[in-house]
C-alpha cells in the first residue's frame, strides 16, 4: 500500500518529463497530472508494476474546466475560447488496496487524449461518454461514437459549459 | 453444392419485457447461435449531470432518487456521503444507524426484484408474486418513514428529512421474523429448482480476471469468486463496526461465475442484510436527526470521489466544487452502466434464449445507465 506521494515519486523516476505535477491542495484526494499523449503507457505501467497493481479503473470522467476567455454571443449565452478540457482517472488496486487520481488536460480547440482501452476495458463506454458529452477524442479507441445522445445529434457536446440547445432536432422543436 | 449462409441481425428491444427498461440489444445470430451482442443505450437519457450543475447541492438529492429507481435510498446515501466528505461534516450516531438500516432494507427490496424478474424472464412466474409481496412490506416501512414508496429524498446532507416513525422498530422486527422463512421457501421454489438450474448453470460464465478488467462490481464481481465489497474494502458510515460476511460464487451447481452463481450471491446477501439490521435495530441512539444540517451548504474548492455499495455494485459520485453553491461537475459511476458492458463478452456462443438469462443475472436498471 502506497500513498499518492510515493506513487508520484515512483512515476517521476520511471517517466520523468511526462509526469507534470502533484496537486496536494485539495481537501480530499491529491491529483497527479500527466501528459495526455502518454496516458496509455503510464497506465500500463500502473497496472503491471508489482508494487502498484492498479488493476481496476473505478471511473473515468470528462470535465470542462471552463478556464478560457468568456464572451457573450447575441442571445447572452457564454462562449468560451481557449483553455482546457480534462479527463480524470480514478484507479484502485484490488491487490494492493490503494487508490490514486490521475488527471490529463488537453486543449479545448483540439481535445485529444490517448485511449486506455487496451489497459482497462472499463474505459470503453466511459470514453465514449466523455466523447459524447465533451467532444474529447480518444485516439486509438476502436469504436468511438456517441453513447447517450442520439447518434445523429449535431448540436455539439451537451456538458460543455458553453453548450447551447439547438432549436430543432430532426425537424422537431426542441425547447418546449 | 454447399449452401450459402450468412448471419442475421436481430433487434431485441427497445420495447421488450425482458430488457428491464428501454434497452436495445443488437444481436448478430447464426441460426440460434449468438455471434455478437451490441447494446444500444441512451433511450432514458435525461441529463442528470447537466441538471446537477444548475442546482444547489441539496437540490440534487431528489434527482439521485431517479437514477437507480429500485434502490433510491442507496443513491441518496452515496451522494450525501460524497458531499459530507467534501465539506467535512460529521453526522450524529442516530443518523448513521438509521441510514444503514434503510440502505440494508433497500438492498433486500432491490434484490427481491432482481431475483423475481430473473426468474420471471426465464419462465418461473410464481416466485415473482411471492417476492413482490415481501417487497411490499419494505416499501410500507419506507412509506411510514418518509411518505415515499419508490422515490424518497430521505437522506439529506448532514441528516435526514424525517425521524423514524414510533412504530418503525417494531414493524421492522416483525418483517425480519416474517422474511426469514420466505427465503427458505424461495430456495425450495426457485433456487434449487431443476429447470431453473438447467437454464442458468454454466451459462454466461464470467472469469474473474475479465470481471476485474471490465470493472464489474457488486454481485456480478462476487459471483465470479472475489470477496470484494465496498462496505468492507473502503468502509463508509458505520460499516466498519458491523459484523457481516461477503458471500461469493462457489460454482455450487456449475462453473464459478455463471448466471446461477450471480443469482445465488443475491439470495445470500439478503440474509447478511438481515443480520446487519438486527445488530442495529435495538440500539438506535437518541438524538436529533437534523442537528448537523448546515445552514448554508457551500463546500470548499476541491474534488472528491466517494463510493458506496449499492445493491447493483459500486456506486460512485465524483464531485468537483469550485466554491459556489452549485456543484461544478457531478459524475455518477453507475454500477449497471459498467456491468452492462459485459453483455457482449458473456453472450458469445450461447443461444438467443440464454441472452435473457444472462441479462437477468446482470440485473441492470436503465435509469442509472442512461442517467
Amino acid at each position: 500500500m502506497k500513498n499518492s506521494e510515493e506513487i508520484f515519486e515512483l512515476l517521476k523516476k520511471e517517466f520523468g518529463e511526462m509526469i507534470l505535477g502533484l496537486d496536494k491542495d485539495t481537501p480530499v484526494d491529491p491529483i497527479i497530472s500527466i501528459d495526455p499523449m502518454q496516458v496509455h503507457k503510464i497506465g500500463a505501467f500502473l497496472r503491471d508494476n508489482e508494487d502498484l497493481k492498479f488493476d481496476s479503473l473505478m471511473v473515468l470522467s470528462g470535465v470542462d474546466d471552463a478556464n478560457g476567455t468568456k464572451t457573450k454571443d447575441e442571445d447572452g449565452t457564454d462562449v468560451i475560447s481557449g483553455g482546457t478540457l480534462s479527463v480524470y482517472y480514478h484507479l484502485h488496486s484490488t491487490i494492493q488496496k490503494h487508490k490514486i487520481t490521475i488527471k490529463v488536460s488537453t486543449s479545448r480547440e483540439n481535445p485529444e487524449v490517448e485511449s486506455v482501452y487496451n489497459v482497462w476495458r472499463t474505459s470503453d463506454w466511459h470514453e465514449r461518454e466523455a466523447f459524447d458529452m465533451f467532444g474529447i477524442i480518444f485516439k486509438n479507441h476502436p469504436d468511438l461514437r456517441r453513447i447517450l445522445m442520439p447518434y445523429d445529434w449535431e448540436a455539439g457536446f451537451p456538458l460543455r459549459k458553453d453548450y447551447k440547445n439547438p432549436e430543432f432536432y430532426q425537424g422537431m422543436k426542441v425547447p418546449y | 453444392m454447399a449452401l450459402k449462409t450468412e448471419t442475421m441481425v436481430l433487434n431485441m428491444g427497445p420495447q421488450h419485457p425482458s430488457t428491464h427498461g428501454v434497452l436495445r440489444l443488437e444481436l448478430e445470430i447464426e441460426g440460434e447461435l449468438i455471434i455478437s451482442v451490441k447494446p444500444h443505450i441512451g433511450y432514458l437519457h435525461r441529463c442528470f449531470e447537466k441538471h446537477a450543475e444548475a442546482m444547489s447541492y441539496p437540490q440534487v438529492v431528489p434527482y439521485t432518487d431517479r437514477l437507480d429507481y429500485l434502490a433510491s435510498m442507496g443513491n441518496n446515501f452515496g451522494y450525501v456521503v460524497a458531499a459530507e466528505k467534501l465539506m467535512g461534516i460529521q453526522v450524529s450516531e442516530r443518523v448513521e444507524y438509521i441510514r444503514v438500516i434503510m440502505a440494508e432494507l433497500q438492498r433486500i427490496a432491490s434484490h427481491l426484484v432482481a431475483i423475481a424478474t430473473n426468474g420471471a424472464d426465464i419462465g418461473a412466474l410464481t416466485p415473482f408474486l411471492y417476492l413482490f409481496r415481501d417487497r411490499e412490506y419494505i416499501l410500507s416501512l419506507f412509506e411510514m418513514t418518509c411518505g415515499g414508496r419508490m422515490l424518497y429524498n430521505y437522506m439529506w446532507i448532514g441528516g435526514l428529512s424525517h425521524d423514524i416513525h414510533p412504530d418503525f422498530v417494531r414493524k421492522t422486527k416483525e418483517f425480519i421474523k416474517h422474511f426469514r422463512p420466505t427465503v427458505v421457501e424461495l430456495n425450495n421454489l426457485l433456487t434449487f429448482n431443476k429447470i431453473f438450474i438447467e437454464r442458468t448453470a454454466n451459462i454466461g460464465v464470467l472469469p474473474l480476471d475479465t470481471a476485474i478488467n471490465f470493472g464489474a462490481s457488486g454481485p456480478v464481481l462476487r459471483g465470479s469468486g472475489l470477496a470484494f465489497d465496498v462496505r468492507k474494502e473502503d468502509p463508509y458510515s458505520i460499516y466498519n463496526r458491523l459484523d457481516f460476511e461477503i458471500p461469493t460464487g462457489k460454482g455450487l451447481v456449475g462453473t464459478v461465475g455463471d448466471c446461477w452463481d450471480r443469482y445465488y450471491v443475491r439470495v445470500l446477501e439478503m440474509e447478511q442484510s438481515l443480520r446487519i439490521i438486527e445488530q442495529l435495530i435495538d440500539n438506535i441512539p437518541e438524538g436529533d436527526v437534523q442537528s448537523a444540517i448546515p445552514k448554508r451548504i457551500k463546500p470548499p474548492k476541491g474534488t472528491v470521489y466517494s463510493r458506496v455499495e449499492n445493491p447493483r455494485g459500486e456506486l460512485g459520485y465524483f464531485i468537483i466544487s469550485d466554491g459556489n453553491l452549485n456543484p461544478f461537475r457531478v459524475k455518477v459511476r453507475a454500477p449497471s452502466f459498467v456491468n452492462l458492458e459485459l453483455m457482449g463478452e458473456l453472450s458469445k456462443g450461447h443461444l438467443v434464449a440464454d441472452v435473457i438469462a444472462i441479462l437477468g443475472s446482470l440485473d441492470i436498471v436503465l435509469g442509472e445507465i442512461d442517467r
